[in-house]
């Protein structure tokens, strides 16, 4: 599904990554997990064409197209999805018209015909309850005023909804208490497909007890380090980056602070 | 991020869509203006003698006035005298008698504009005036309306079937001194809308006026009067379109409200004037002024503008708060590109007890333009209780436009209480990319989020127009987005 070579990309001049090799297959579920400042959240951004970091080398295809050459809304629409770590409000425009648009945008690339606003406010409706979203919460704001677990889930739903070949999510974890956390890793687990893969990016391994990943990376200065199965996850919460050689500024600072 | 920058510039480039010419053979005076083209223009109109005395007091007082500028606005001097004054379809007979008798190149000219004059069309139940270079064209549904007790007319036949409602209101609202482009209209205005709502009716239908400049080195000069009479309500808006020219041509209305006890005047305005090419030439020049009078007690007037075209705009809708009670609302949508100007806004004079005011001022400025929000909120001695609040909303779409912020607040009585609050922000490139991740087109993102900007606005028009107002915004916003 997924192949991605020697990938090197930079922000504002800055080499962040530094080689990526990864494959992943239809109905796989990778986690990518790293210390702060390992590239994680880069690479889910370079993957959906985020115009701030700049592909140096490297190639990256989706089921054999080169993926770097589209456009982000053309990537979108090819299927990859990435659910944002901090997802941006967009005052004034309801949650149900910005998915409608979406949807519709995917309908209409695909050649169906687009959805009225009934038919989609049917489907929206069940796909809010899947991640225990109020529909209330379709007619608010894009993002406005949601918390953050709120907007977690949210992104979630969009994933539901537009039904992409590849979800990536970027520490969809963080800020989650535990009750949200298990509502979203259903709305993951839900989204799980023998035609679909799924690229987590985590620096917790706790999200890996909800969802469980067929493989685990880990990420460290710019490049996979190490690649094992679940095993991998567990091993590194219970050891720490530190027994990979990795200096995890989180932790070194937290240490520093005790 | 410098890429998404450039896309939204490029959003900006556009044709406008009514930049077409109508070939119609008209009567236009030669340019230049003085007491004899004044007495001409009143002579053709057939106008009763105190019309002509009040237009030449109005010129005499013109002559001595100086043009403003303290706008935060630059353009050309405008030359006065190479303008033409009056310009009209050439008729067989003096004015038709129905609508079969309008020109049908007119007609045409319409129904190009969406706006039909047939009345049986998809605008039924709103009622049009239509205002072509200097003259009123054809009103529908008069009869209708008539059947209600509501006149609705051109101001030139208001003249002659009803002089004393104009003379009683015509200057009560905006003197003809008022300032330099009021005393230019009152000299010269060639045609305009007449609206009069008897006691306790309510104006069965949303009326309309479209003004269409076609004729080239003309001015428009068109004054609109509106009359609410005590427990009244209308709801009135008003279109205007004109054709890409190289020259830049003026544009100096003057709208009149009066709002008696009780009455209610919703007034919404979709201004698409040329705005010029994207090098800034050619475009018209909008220099307006619009007040209405809450006379009665709690009597309400409510302006709603979207205004997206013009090279440079000069517009102020105001409300006189006279009557206690009295309610004054102002929403405005401005959207400026290329290298459009404006320097718009409201003044709101408290002078009743307890009278409110709300001022939502949505500004968007996009490409080199200049977009100035210039607001006055007055409290007299006897505003008692009375309150305002303001808030003044600007986004910015790209990196070389300008927005700014003018609020004057003036008050003479202590138990007055204001709000105001001003925002600025950009259509940021995280939500643009939220948008594109989700496969939508650049374009339609801009477009999603400036509508959003805009909905508390949009949300003020009559319904069929907001739908309007809405393409209007995304048409004015194409090719912002590669």
């Amino acid at each position: 599904m997924l192949s991605i070579k020697n990938l090197h990309a930079s922000v504002e001049g800055k080499e962040i990554l530094k080689g990526i090799n990864l494959e992943i297959k239809a109905g796989e579920v990778h986690a990518i997990m790293g210390p702060n400042g390992s590239g994680k959240s880069t690479l889910s951004q370079v993957l959906a064409g985020n115009e701030a970091f700049e592909v140096t080398e490297g190639e990256v295809t989706l089921n054999g197209e080169n993926l770097l050459d589209l456009e982000t809304e053309e990537r979108a629409r090819e299927g990859i999805f990435l659910a944002f770590q901090y997802p941006v409000e967009i005052p004034g425009v309801s949650n149900l018209q910005f998915l409608r648009t979406a949807v519709n945008a995917m309908r209409h690339h695909k050649g169906e015909a687009e959805m009225n606003a009934a038919e989609f406010m049917k489907l929206a409706k069940e796909v809010s309850k899947q991640v225990d979203l109020d529909p209330a919460f379709l007619k608010r704001g894009v993002n406005e005023g949601f918390s953050g677990g709120e907007k977690k889930r949210n992104e979630i739903m969009q994933a539901l909804l537009l039904q992409p070949k590849l979800a990536i999510l970027d520490e969809t974890d963080s800020g989650l208490d535990i009750d949200a956390l298990q509502v979203v890793s259903n709305g993951v687990n839900a989204l799980r497909a023998e035609d679909r893969a799924i690229l987590m990016v985590t620096h917790y391994q706790r999200l890996l007890n909800h969802i469980v990943p067929d493989h685990v990376h880990v990420l460290a200065g710019g490049k996979i380090v190490k690649s094992g199965g679940r095993e991998l996850a567990l091993e590194l919460e219970e050891r720490g980056y530190g027994w990979l050689g990795i200096k995890d500024e989180e932790e070194a600072a937290a240490n520093s602070a005790n | 991020m410098a890429t998404t920058d450039q896309e939204v510039n490029e959003l900006i480039k556009r044709e406008y869509e009514h930049g077409f010419v109508t070939d119609i053979e008209s009567d236009t005076f030669e340019p230049g203006l003085n007491e004899d083209v004044i007495a001409r223009l009143s002579g053709i109109k057939k106008e009763p003698e105190w019309m002509l005395e009040w237009r030449l007091k109005a010129y005499r007082r013109w002559l001595e006035m100086d043009e403003p500028d303290w706008a935060h606005v630059g353009y050309p001097k405008v030359d006065y005298n190479s303008i033409s004054y009056y310009s009209a379809p050439k008729r067989k007979e003096d004015m038709p008698q129905s609508l079969d008798e309008v020109d049908p190149e007119l007609l045409k000219t319409y129904e190009k504009l969406g706006i039909p004059l047939h009345e049986r069309e998809k605008l039924a139940g709103v009622a049009v005036d239509a205002v072509f270079d200097s003259v009123s064209v054809a009103t529908t549904f008069k009869e209708p309306l008539a059947k209600a007790g509501v006149i609705f007319c051109s101001i030139s036949e208001a003249i002659q079937d009803y002089p004393e409602l104009v003379q009683k209101y015509l200057g009560s609202v905006v003197p003809h001194g008022d300032n330099f482009f009021a005393a230019l209209n009152s000299a010269v205005f060639s045609d305009g809308t007449f609206v009069y709502v008897p006691k306790g009716v309510r104006c069965p239908m949303e009326l309309s006026t479209y003004f269409r400049i076609n004729a080239a080195n003309t001015g428009q000069f068109e004054r609109t009067l509106i009359i609410a009479e005590d427990s009244s309500y209308v709801s009135y808006l008003e279109g205007c379109t004109a054709p890409m020219r190289d020259e830049n041509q003026l544009h100096a209305a003057v709208v009149e409200l009066v709002a008696l006890d009780d009455a209610q005047i919703k007034y919404s305005t979709v201004q698409n004037w040329y705005p010029g090419d994207e090098n800034g030439k050619g475009g018209i020049f909008n220099f307006v002024t619009k007040r209405g009078a809450c006379i009665g007690k709690n009597s309400k007037i409510s302006w709603t503008q979207v205004e997206t075209g013009s090279a440079v705009t000069w517009k102020y809708p105001s409300c006189v708060l006279r009557g206690d009670n009295s309610v004054g609302e102002f929403y405005s949508v401005a959207l400026t590109h290329n290298h459009q100007q404006a320097d718009t806004g409201t003044k709101m004079i408290h002078l009743g007890k307890n009278t409110s005011s709300t001022i939502i001022s949505k500004g968007i400025s996009a490409g080199k333009s200049s977009n100035a929000y210039r607001g006055l909120v007055k409290f007299g001695p006897g505003a008692e209780g009375a309150r305002n609040f303001t808030q003044c909303d600007s986004l910015l779409i790209g990196d070389r436009c300008g927005a700014h912020t003018f609020p004057y607040i003036e008050s003479k009585n202590k138990s007055a209480i204001v709000e105001h609050e001003a925002t600025t922000s950009k259509v940021s490139d995280e939500q643009m990319f939220l948008c594109r991740q989700r496969g939508i087109d650049p374009e339609q993102a801009v477009s999603m989020i400036v509508n959003g900007f805009c909905k508390e606005v949009f949300k003020e028009l009559p319904m069929e127009f907001a739908v309007e107002a809405g393409k209007l915004l995304e048409v004015s916003l194409e090719g912002s987005v590669g």
